[in-house]
């Protein structure tokens, strides 16, 4: 809602500064959003004729120009096509100065003195409108400061409404809450109906009563739709940020600003037969004013005369059947319709206009006759032409209907937490239309205005008085609660523990978008089944992410491109996946590493990472949380085929880690290795309480093993093989080095390990540790092939 | 015993002229062994009167005892200064890097968030998380925005199908916690919220916590305290904090808040909006199997990103979700 300080003080004028008011709005709730001047910073432009009109000798496009200013003739030199005599014009005097800073001087142009220039709108910074002279009314005094003449000196503000407030959308509504902020007194205005001078009446039929119960016409005949619109009448409209278009339309959008009454004026002469406000039948077509063809739906409520829609209730009206140079005689529209009825319907179509705003917010049910009175008054004085009798066509079943709202005063003061006397409660109450008619030991009774469409509850006229009295006045109280002792489970590990590990490890944190290409989606998880959105905000923000591992892998490519080389990042949050009907939102720990181990330093070789690093700080991960993570070769369609595993813990897959399969790492254009891994949170922050074994006091004696195995053969076989040979007595079994080449067999590797053992209450001697490593030889031997290494 | 004080001489000569420990322990072997220059004078002493024996016995040994001493001094010295050249050769350049790992960070986001959690954590309130895949009724209906309210379009939703959304805040949180227990309640709702909106000031997914109290009395009051706290503890500074009535459809009465930013061109404060608050709304209690005449409650929510942009100087909104290393690095 736009509109000009200049017209809101007519309604109620408190005694404050523009900056005061305007803080004064916004702290009422309704945000100023916007404040501009309505004309640029000029001085000495006044109003002067145009007298005569010679060409220039010397140019085809610049005129000499005699120029009467109310003092003397000037000689004005101008090149704008519109100017002729007779005109007035804004004329910047020698000595004048216009926006940006711009002196006028007296001049030469080509030989000819200019004394000065005529000025178009937007040398004002009044429009963007730069062609041509701006074109003042015959009634503008020649000598006249144009300032003063067209009242400049005011300013537009822009008002963001909530949605809830639409009794703010017109200077009426604005003014009233303005008044009540301020204590001001506002006074409304209640038109007086125009006498009918003759009996012609519009024929309405309303088949759509649900949809509008209220539907108000007369008809004006004999109007002369050549005269301008009056400068006042513009004015106001362009600084509220409407376009004066005819006066008819004009005086009809000027009602609306004024009273908040979404109005329309039909062409007479368009409309046959009468008028039916009637919902469209499927397919049934409707070319708007805009020149946009509609095809309705029988959810659409439309004015129709007895063969066509002639406007879409309510959004906008219909080509053809509008006022136009031709008209003369008019029907004018001023209707209720049902905010419910009408809501989305514009949307729908694309549509957003003036009028549907406030219809879907809700229009003051009791205006249409006040609205009807109103424009009458003011058509008749600018176009002229006589008024018929008012007609109403009214379904008050439909209607909304009188409410009255029981305000206790206890409540008052339980939800803003402090006490307003009564007085201050019903004198607020008063000042904004909101009648007490009924008063009760413990509060009132309170009659919902018709112009109010977001009051129906106690608490909606709490937050009323809460809100004029003002909420930087009420007092601030510690709220008083409960001391309740609370504990998560011990086992439960905190997220924020996993990612403070991650950080010491060297990874950075990510937050990637939860919505990503599907083709990425496709690569990474092709058989994942995606989850769409409907409205994505583009193709490669498509589908929710099945996994973390994209946007990580973006995230590298990302700064690659920006030479950072070694990255190391992690990102936690949800992955989505339908499951049958259902949508699995699964949250995720995901990492990824590229580039060298460590960044470039004069100690260490620098090596790519790989999948020994990412496994690596994996299980440092599961050894903080107390998880004794087991991998197992399996294949992931991101990662290599030889080099991916999938992680358990405790039987149940819980993710999986692999270097990045080739061909996605090709198409992503990524430099090095690159290492992922990611874990299910929710099995991996579920750890479990400690419990305290005692140890042995006597000495753990060690034997190393270099065996010669297949190179098939993985570790996981060998160690679970010594394992269960070592017996129990066992306390520690490493691999301390892995050979394949010169002096080992082709097609075998070596695999170095050392055990350890212990005996709980003496020391071990030599002889059964031997037989103990016996075991442990013969079992590899013999269960996978291995060879003793000499 | 003539060549005593010689011998002596010599001796000392020889102690002085060692120049490593090797050498002085030749000395020592030289005159002082078992076969030692003065040693072997002792064994001479046979050869005197029995009057003269004690006196050069005594001379012999005090001879010897110097030698000793000179030495035991020349020892320490010659190690003192074996120990200062080994230290010496071993003095490196200390100021070159260590051999440490590069470190990490957390996103500003998550540092955000926590400072957050820690601050109302505090006073006991807990952090409750839900689903981003939303329902209609969780995320609307039960919040007081009825389908059609002119409120939906204060949230540019993304939508599956007609009932199924990304979640537009972390409200569906708190009605999910309210439907399942019961009151009283202290949390906070931190998360991944979606709005279909994309430009300079607007990324499509940001972050929010909402926060709620419900209780046998919570009041506008009590809201305004809370908020202001948070507020001046963030920032770490004692903000001006003002409430301007706004509208939500799940609280009542509703307000903005703005902090004290600045001063504006004119000298006046320069107020910038930074959350959003209000009384819970009887229909959301009702929503939830609350009864309102029973329990009040208030509730708030922010947009973590932006008071992260507030107080680290970050002033690109969507630098938050390009993880540019040189911007997260930033944040340890």
């Amino acid at each position: 809602m736009k509109f000009s300080e200049q017209w809101l003080r007519e309604w109620v004028n408190p005694r404050m500064s523009s900056n005061e008011l305007v803080q004064a709005i916004t702290m009422a709730g309704l945000e100023v959003d916007e404040v501009e001047p309505v004309a640029g910073a000029f001085e000495g432009v006044v109003v002067g004729e145009v007298t005569a009109v010679e060409p220039h000798p010397e140019a085809d496009k610049l005129s000499l120009c005699r120029v009467w200013d109310g003092r003397e003739t000037l000689d004005v030199v101008c090149g704008a096509p519109n100017v002729r005599g007779g005109l007035r014009v804004p004329l910047a005097r020698p000595g004048a100065s216009l926006p940006g800073g711009m002196s006028i001087q007296r001049t030469e142009v080509r030989g000819q003195t200019s004394n000065g220039m005529l000025c178009a709108e937007s040398e004002l910074a009044l429009s963007d409108a730069a062609e041509g002279l701006m074109e003042l009314p015959s009634e503008a005094e020649p000598g006249a400061d144009l300032r003063q003449w067209l009242q400049l000196d005011d300013q537009s503000l822009d008002v963001d409404l909530t949605p809830n407030r639409s009794d703010c959308l017109s200077i009426r509504g604005v003014a009233r809450d303005l008044g009540a902020l301020t204590e001001e007194p506002f006074e409304d205005l209640v038109p007086d109906p125009v006498p009918a001078t003759h009996s012609e009446i519009p024929s309405i039929r309303v088949d759509a009563a649900a949809a509008c119960p209220r539907y108000v016409g007369r008809i004006i005949r004999n109007v002369n739709v050549a005269v301008e619109t009056p400068v006042w009448m513009k004015e106001r409209l362009r600084r509220s940020g409407i376009r004066s278009i005819d006066p008819v339309v004009d005086v009809t959008n000027y009602v609306m600003l004024e009273l908040g009454q979404p109005m329309h004026a039909f062409d007479r002469a368009h409309v046959q037969g009468g008028i039916v406000v009637r919902m469209a039948s499927e397919g049934e077509k409707l070319t708007l004013l805009d020149g946009q063809e509609l095809t309705l739906r029988t959810d659409n409520l439309v004015i129709a005369d007895h063969s066509r829609p002639v406007a879409l209730a309510g959004i906008m009206g219909g080509e053809g059947s509008g006022v136009s140079e031709k008209t003369r005689d008019i029907v004018l529209e001023s209707a209720f319709f049902d905010p419910v009825g009408l809501a989305g319907k514009a949307r729908a179509h694309g549509l957003h206009t003036d009028s549907s705003h406030r219809f879907e917010r809700g229009v003051d049910w009791r205006l249409q006759r006040a609205a009807t009175e109103r424009a009458t008054a003011l058509l008749l004085s600018i176009v002229g032409g006589e008024p018929g009798e008012v007609i109403e066509v009214v379904s008050e079943q439909h209607l909304p209907a009188q409410q009255t709202v029981h305000l206790r005063e206890e409540r008052v003061n339980a939800v803003l937490g402090m006490t307003i006397d009564r007085t201050t409660a019903e004198e607020i109450l008063a000042r904004l239309g909101l009648r007490v008619v009924h008063l009760y030991r413990d509060g009132w009774e309170v009659e919902v205005p018709s112009f109010r469409f977001d009051i129906a509850l106690e608490v909606d006229l709490i937050e009323e008085i809460g809100r004029i009295y003002g909420y930087n006045r009420m007092p601030v109280t510690e709220p008083e609660g409960r001391l309740r002792l609370r504990a998560e489970p011990e086992s439960r590990r905190p997220l924020d523990r996993v990612r403070d590990h991650l950080v010491a490890l060297g990874y950075q944190e990510a937050i990637t978008y939860s919505f990503i290409s599907p083709e990425r989606q496709k690569q990474v998880t092709p058989n994942a089944e995606g989850i769409e959105l409907a409205n994505p905000i583009s193709a490669d923000m498509a589908v929710m992410r099945s996994s973390l591992w994209p946007g990580l892998l973006e995230t590298l490519a990302y700064n690659q491109k920006r030479q950072q080389h070694r990255v190391r990042l992690f990102e936690t949050g949800l992955r989505f996946e339908r499951q049958g009907q259902a949508i699995e939102q699964e949250g995720m720990l995901s990492a990824l590493l590229s580039g060298p181990v460590a960044s470039e330093n004069w100690v260490n070789g620098n090596r790519e990472v790989d999948f020994y690093d990412a496994k690596g700080d994996l299980e440092s991960l599961g050894a903080m949380l107390g998880q004794n993570f087991r991998f197992a070769r399996e294949r992931h369609p991101a990662l290599h085929p030889g080099q991916s595993a999938r992680v358990y813990s405790e039987g149940q897959p819980v993710g999986w880690i692999g270097t990045l399969h080739p061909g996605i790492q090709k198409s992503l254009d990524l430099n090095g290795n690159v290492c992922l891994y990611e874990l299910s949170l929710e099995t991996v922050l579920n750890g479990h309480v400690p419990h305290f074994k005692a140890f042995s006091k006597f000495p753990e004696v060690r034997r190393d093993l270099a065996m010669l195995v297949d190179e098939e053969t993985e570790w996981a076989a060998v160690e679970n093989v010594a394992r269960e040979a070592a017996g129990e007595l066992l306390t520690g079994l490493r691999v301390f080095d892995v050979y394949q080449g010169e002096h080992v067999k082709e097609g075998c590797r070596s695999l170095a390990l050392s055990l350890f053992w212990q005996h709980p209450e003496r020391t071990l001697g030599d002889a059964e540790v031997q037989e103990l490593l016996d075991g442990v030889t013969n079992a590899l031997s013999t269960r996978l092939g291995a060879q003793l290494r000499s | 015993m003539e060549n005593l004080e010689s011998l002596l001489k010599q001796g000392l000569n020889a102690v002085e002229a060692s120049t490593d420990l090797k050498q002085l322990e030749q000395v020592r072997v030289d005159y002082l062994g078992k076969k030692g220059h003065l040693t072997a004078l002792l064994k001479t002493l046979g050869q005197l009167s029995a009057e003269e024996r004690p006196a050069a016995g005594q001379r012999i040994n005090q001879a010897k005892e110097q030698v000793q001493n000179a030495i035991a001094e020349k020892k320490e010295r010659l190690e003192a200064e074996a120990m200062e050249a080994r230290l010496a050769s071993e003095s490196i350049d200390v100021t070159l890097p260590g051999r440490g790992r590069d470190a990490g960070g957390l996103h500003p986001v998550t540092r955000t968030l926590r400072r957050i959690e820690a601050i109302f954590g505090g006073a006991g309130y807990e952090v409750a998380e839900g689903p981003e895949i939303e329902d209609d009724h969780h995320n609307f209906e039960a919040l007081n925005i009825p389908e059609h309210h002119p409120a939906r379009a204060m949230h540019d939703t993304f939508y599956f199908n007609p009932g199924t959304v990304l979640r537009t805040h972390t409200s569906p949180v708190q009605i999910r916690t309210m439907e399942n227990g019961e009151p009283p309640f202290r949390m906070i709702c931190p998360g991944r919220v979606y709005r279909c909106d994309s430009d300079l000031t607007h990324t499509p997914m940001f972050h929010q916590v909402e926060g709620l109290l419900v209780d046998r009395h919570a009041s506008f009051a009590d809201l305004k305290s809370t908020i202001e706290a948070f507020l001046r503890a963030f920032f770490e500074e004692d903000l001006a904090v003002r409430f301007r009535p706004s509208y939500f459809p799940f609280t009542e009465p509703s307000a903005e808040v703005d902090i004290e930013w600045g001063r504006e061109a004119d000298g006046s404060t320069k107020w910038l909006e930074v959350m959003g608050c209000g009384v819970v709304h009887p229909r959301v209690f009702e929503n939830c199997g609350v009864d309102p005449e029973q329990w009040a409650g208030f509730a708030f929510g922010l947009g973590v990103e932006r008071l992260a942009m507030l107080r680290y100087g970050v002033t690109d909104l969507r630098q938050f979700f390009e993880n540019d290393l040189r911007f997260l690095r930033q944040f340890r």
